[in-house]
């Protein structure tokens, strides 16, 4: 049998319908169906500039982000470099610890991985006040139902004596009770930035 | 820049299951109790390890058959000492091995005490780890054959 490109791709493959024949040895034996195959990689990862400054500000519960040059957008977790014009980008920005959901997702399904993550829970990107990119996280201490598209939330913290030089200082997004942004002007609160 | 540059370890891991199919979970399961088959392919040939289909016009292959579990190097380098994740206790060489009644060879490691016991053209033979599961660590990796 030959492959023919007028096959219907759709079509169920030719494989699944083939009796497989196995020798006498493993004739009466369960068949083994499934086999784990993990894979794992270790790295050492070095930040950068921008993102050690960010992860340096994490530790003073400051949001340190970066703004390019040409488009004004700013940029957080910053990467050193502004994604939209490919230029180095200028910082530190400081940002406040509020903003407001622009989108949000409720996961009903527990993570085998991730234990501490009890259904449901709210993860969401969150555009920081003055940011013109979202923050994923979650949003915590409150029902699922009460996350909209506009709600405004702050950061909820780590104790001072635990946080560290990273990003997960930030265990939230809680919401402030202030009213939700006007979803018509979710579109164009966050600088989009223009390279024209 | 002032301050001192910052590192953290960093670990990807991804826990797949994978389903196997009727053939390479038939050669699977051959592993788990101990022989090694392959595949016969449309010319007649047996490839081994097998696959579900014929790597040359692609038709669906299911006549399973058991091979030898002496097999001659085709091709072999020297790996070293293992890697972390590697399940070996010490230095191995990695070898395209051609079981006897197979037509195409297969990679595994070759326990030997260095590169200069190595050839092309040499026999070995499997060495079965004493715990099986249905994978290809089943065969710990090849000796030496003691036949003349």
């Amino acid at each position: 049998m030959t492959y023919s490109k007028s096959q219907d791709p759709s079509s169920r493959p030719a494989g699944l319908d083939v009796e497989v024949t196995v020798p006498d040895s493993i004739a009466g034996v369960e068949r083994v169906q499934s086999v784990r195959t993990p894979i794992r990689i270790e790295y050492t990862y070095t930040p950068g500039e921008a993102l050690s400054a960010y992860l340096r500000g994490m530790k003073d519960k400051k949001i340190l982000a970066e703004r390019c040059p040409k488009t004004g957008q700013v940029f957080v977790p910053p990467r050193g470099v502004s994604p939209v014009a490919g230029i180095l980008t200028e910082g530190p920005v400081e940002l406040p610890d509020t903003g407001y959901v622009e989108s949000f997702n409720i996961t009903r399904v527990p993570i085998a991985s991730r234990p501490e993550l009890e259904p449901p829970y709210v993860s969401a990107w969150v555009l920081l006040d003055g940011a013109s990119v979202g923050l994923m996280g979650l949003v915590i201490n409150c029902q699922p139902e009460d996350v909209k598209l506009g709600t405004r939330v702050r950061a909820v913290w780590k104790p001072d004596d635990e946080l560290e030089m990273a990003a997960t200082n930030i265990l939230g997004w809680e919401p402030t009770g202030e009213p939700d942004v006007d979803i018509v002007d979710i579109e164009t609160i966050g600088q989009k930035g223009d390279l024209e | 820049m002032a301050d001192d540059v910052l590192q953290a370890p960093l670990v990807l891991e991804y826990p797949f299951t994978r389903t196997t199919g009727p053939v390479v979970g038939a050669f699977l399961t051959g592993l788990r109790e101990g022989v090694v088959l392959g595949v016969k392919r449309t010319d007649g040939t047996v490839m081994c390890p097998p696959l579900e289909y014929d790597p040359l016009d692609a038709s669906p292959l299911g006549e399973m058959v058991e091979v030898g579990q002496t097999g001659t190097v085709v091709s072999w380098s020297w790996g070293g000492p293992p890697r972390p994740q590697q399940p070996f206790d010490r230095d191995v060489a990695w070898a395209l091995i051609t079981l006897d009644g197979a037509d195409t060879p297969m990679l595994h490691a070759v326990f030997v005490d260095g590169p200069a016991d190595m050839s092309s053209g040499m026999r070995v033979t499997v060495q079965w780890r004493d715990e099986r599961h249905g994978h290809i660590a089943d065969i710990a990796g090849f000796v030496p054959s003691e036949e003349s």
